[in-house]
């Protein structure tokens, strides 16, 4: 589904990914791990599109096409959803708005026809259940004055309506205690299925409790440094970053 | 010394033949009054740029517009149709349409109104209600310093005049239309609208200016707005002439004792326009609401100007005027707010935001406070700046098109403005309006 290969991006002139390679399959579910700073928020700006990085090198091929060469709508009506660490308050925008225009600009690409408000008031209500958050918040202007757990369930409560193929979350986690994060985690797990991909951004294990991984990649400086089975993350737990940065630096001078 | 020397004689001339013909059967006070205009106009002359008051507006094409008086002048079968098009949909009530300035009972709509409340053309209410529109015609608007109110003044023939007596409330709005429909070029039409309020009355009027035609054309309007203690009035003022349309109007209130006056300002016709509101704080409490929205695109240029004159005590005004501007368009605004000495406890907040769509669009901003009580809280602010990069990108990462993203984000930041009137009609036709505005007139930006 997704292949990256030998991705290097910059931002202001600053080198971040360094060289990033990583396939998921269709049914997969991988985790990117690794410290603050190492560049998993650049490697998921950088698939979803976002104009401030610059590609330098590499390649990512996204079901068969080059994805790079794809603008981010375009990205996103083929399939492709990032939840963002940290999501866009959007003043005078409701959130129902902004969704159902984002759910029938993906629809029209697939040829299919607009949904009415009536249908999609349907879905977005069933699908907010999912992640337990108050209708109330469809109503509101997106994300403004959101509690920021209420803004990581939102992102998800989008990507159950959008239903994309390849879900990527980055740190969506963070700032949620544990009811709010089991809650996220078994809204993500309703929506696996054979036939699409989810890649969890975090740095830390205790997500991967509840959405268990088939792959476990660890990122530091910009470059996938370690990867393995879910076993990877609790080593990593246990030990911390530094070991897997410090086997890299072994590696690298022999 | 007279300015623009050429123009003013020609206005003059105008000014002649007027009072022999269109001018000669109005009652003398009027003619008096027309008279007091003009010589006033006459010693002034046009502003030039070196008026504080004018200093971002090329008065040049104003002063230079041929000036011929428009006519009382036919509406063809069509015309009538068009009309109703173009009026604000589900605005049900009165309604009074003036074509190029005069009043047209035949094509207005008229319902009944409270006991004494009178909404009429200014010609046809002069019979009946001279008194009380001789008490207050021409009491409010100064044309000192003035010269397109001296001007509009000494031209006045037609216009409406509303009336709501003490303790009345008016529920439904009284619509005003006002449409331009002369096919020939060149043509000024002078619509001269007088609302007064009495203690406690309740009003909403909406103003709404559109074209018929696409000639050139000159609109320069004055409403006198007086509204008594406790009373409770909603302006909304519509100025959407089509882009070769002159366009200077000056709304004047003045507001009494625990009043409640709201304004609301909405300007995207025209090819070059001014819009001066001015209200007189004449009492204690008063709370005072001016909003604005300005959106221009191409080579449009649009004044406004306020002015928030607190005379007495424990007054508020909130003012937040918007403007968008894309293209090669201009914008100006200026918000004077004066604190008499004795206007203690003064709450005035004032701010003006910008957003700009291309990097030749341009806006001038000014706030020009003059406080001299002690004990006042007065705030304001001046934003300029583009759409944020981080939010479009949010938007097409869910599968919305860059043009799409940016309309609706540039759509929110009106709405803002556009949410705050009453009447849902108006709200409608307005995002309506706004919304084939942002897809059809501006051109495609580069950008992220
Ligand atoms: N838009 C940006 N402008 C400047 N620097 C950035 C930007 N985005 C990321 N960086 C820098 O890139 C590095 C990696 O950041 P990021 O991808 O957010 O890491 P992570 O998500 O792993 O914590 C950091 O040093 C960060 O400061
Ligand atoms: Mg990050």
């Amino acid at each position: 589904m997704l292949e990256i290969r030998n991705l290097h991006a910059s931002v202001e002139g600053n080198e971040i990914l360094r060289g990033v390679d990583l396939a998921v399959n269709a049914g997969e579910v991988h985790a990117i791990m690794g410290p603050n700073g190492s560049g998993k928020s650049t490697l998921a700006q950088v698939l979803a599109g976002h104009p401030a990085y610059e590609v330098t090198e590499g390649e990512v091929r996204y079901e068969g096409r080059s994805l790079l060469d794809l603008e981010p709508e375009e990205r996103a009506c083929n399939g492709l959803f990032l939840a963002f660490q940290y999501p866009v308050e959007i003043p005078g925008v409701s959130n129902s708005y902004f969704l159902k225009a984002a759910l029938n600009a993906i629809r029209k690409h697939r040829g299919q026809e607009e949904m009415d408000a009536f249908d999609f008031l349907k879905l977005v209500k069933e699908r907010i259940k999912l992640v337990e958050l108050d209708e109330s918040l469809l109503n509101r202007p997106v994300n403004e004055g959101f509690s920021g757990g209420e803004k990581k369930r939102n992102e998800i409560m989008h990507m159950a309506v959008l239903e994309p193929k390849l879900a990527i979350l980055d740190e969506t986690d963070s700032g949620l205690d544990i009811d709010a994060l089991r809650i996220v985690a078994s809204g993500v797990n309703q929506l696996r299925r054979s036939d699409n991909a989810t890649i969890v951004v975090t740095h830390y294990q205790r997500l991967l409790n509840y959405i268990i991984p088939d792959f476990v990649h660890v990122l530091v400086d910009g470059r996938i440094a370690k990867s393995g089975g879910k076993e990877l993350a609790l080593a990593l737990e246990a030990k911390g970053y530094e070991w897997v940065s410090d086997e890299l630096k072994e590696a690298e001078a022999a | 010394m007279s300015r623009g020397v050429e123009q003013v004689e020609t206005h003059l001339k105008n000014f002649e033949r007027f009072s022999l013909n269109g001018s000669a059967h109005s009652p003398e006070w009027i003619r008096n009054l027309r008279q007091k205009a003009i010589a006033r106009f006459a010693a002034q002359g046009f502003p030039t740029a070196r008026d504080e008051e004018w200093r971002f507006t090329n008065v040049g094409p104003l002063a230079g517009f041929p000036s011929a008086l428009a006519r009382k002048s036919n509406v063809d079968e069509d015309q009538i149709e068009q009309v109703h098009g173009t009026a604000c949909r589900g605005v049900h009530g009165t309604r009074l349409v003036f074509i190029n300035g005069y009043h047209r009972p035949d094509l207005s709509t008229s319902v009944a109104l409270p006991k004494g409340v009178i909404a009429d053309g200014l010609c046809s209410a002069m019979t009946t209600s001279g008194e009380l529109i001789e008490h207050h015609l021409g009491a409010y608007a100064p044309f000192d310093e003035k010269p397109f109110v001296a001007l509009s003044t000494a031209f006045m023939r037609d216009g409406a005049f509303v009336y709501v007596p003490r303790e009345t409330v008016v529920e439904a709005p009284i619509y005003l239309l006002y449409l331009f429909a002369d096919r020939e070029a060149g043509a000024t039409a002078y619509p001269r609208n007088l609302v007064v309020v009495e203690r406690e009355g309740q009003v909403v009027i909406i103003e709404h200016y559109v074209s018929l035609v696409g000639t050139p054309c000159f609109t320069n309007a004055v409403t006198e707005i007086v509204a008594g203690d406790h009373t409770t009035v909603e302006h909304i003022k519509i100025q959407d002439e089509h882009r070769q349309a002159f366009h200077v109007a000056t709304i004047q209130s003045q507001v009494g004792s625990n009043g409640s006056f709201t304004s609301n300002n909405i300007a995207w016709g025209g090819k070059l326009s001014r819009n001066d509101v001015n209200v007189t704080l004449d009492g204690e409490g008063i709370d005072c609401t001016l909003n604005g929205l300005y959106v221009a695109s191409g080579d449009q240029h649009m004044d406004n100007r306020t002015f928030l004159d607190h005379t007495k005590p424990r007054c508020n005004s909130h003012e937040l005027y918007k403007g968008i501007l894309g293209d090669e368009a201009s914008g100006v605004f200026r918000g004077k707010i004066h604190v008499w000495e004795d206007a203690q406890k003064t709450d005035a907040k004032q701010t003006n935001k910008n957003l700009l769509l291309s990097d030749e669009a341009t806006i001038d901003t000014m706030p020009q406070l003059e406080i001299f009580a002690d004990d006042v809280k007065c705030t304001h602010g001046a934003t300029v700046g583009q759409l944020e990069d981080e939010a479009i990108f949010y938007l097409r990462s869910r599968g919305i098109d860059r043009e799409s993203a940016r309309s609706i984000l540039t759509h929110a930041f009106a709405s803002d403005i556009i949410s705050r009137i009453s009447s849902e009609a108006v709200r409608q036709h307005l995002d309506a309006g706004l919304q084939s505005l942002l897809e059809n007139s501006f051109r495609v930006e580069g950008g992220i």
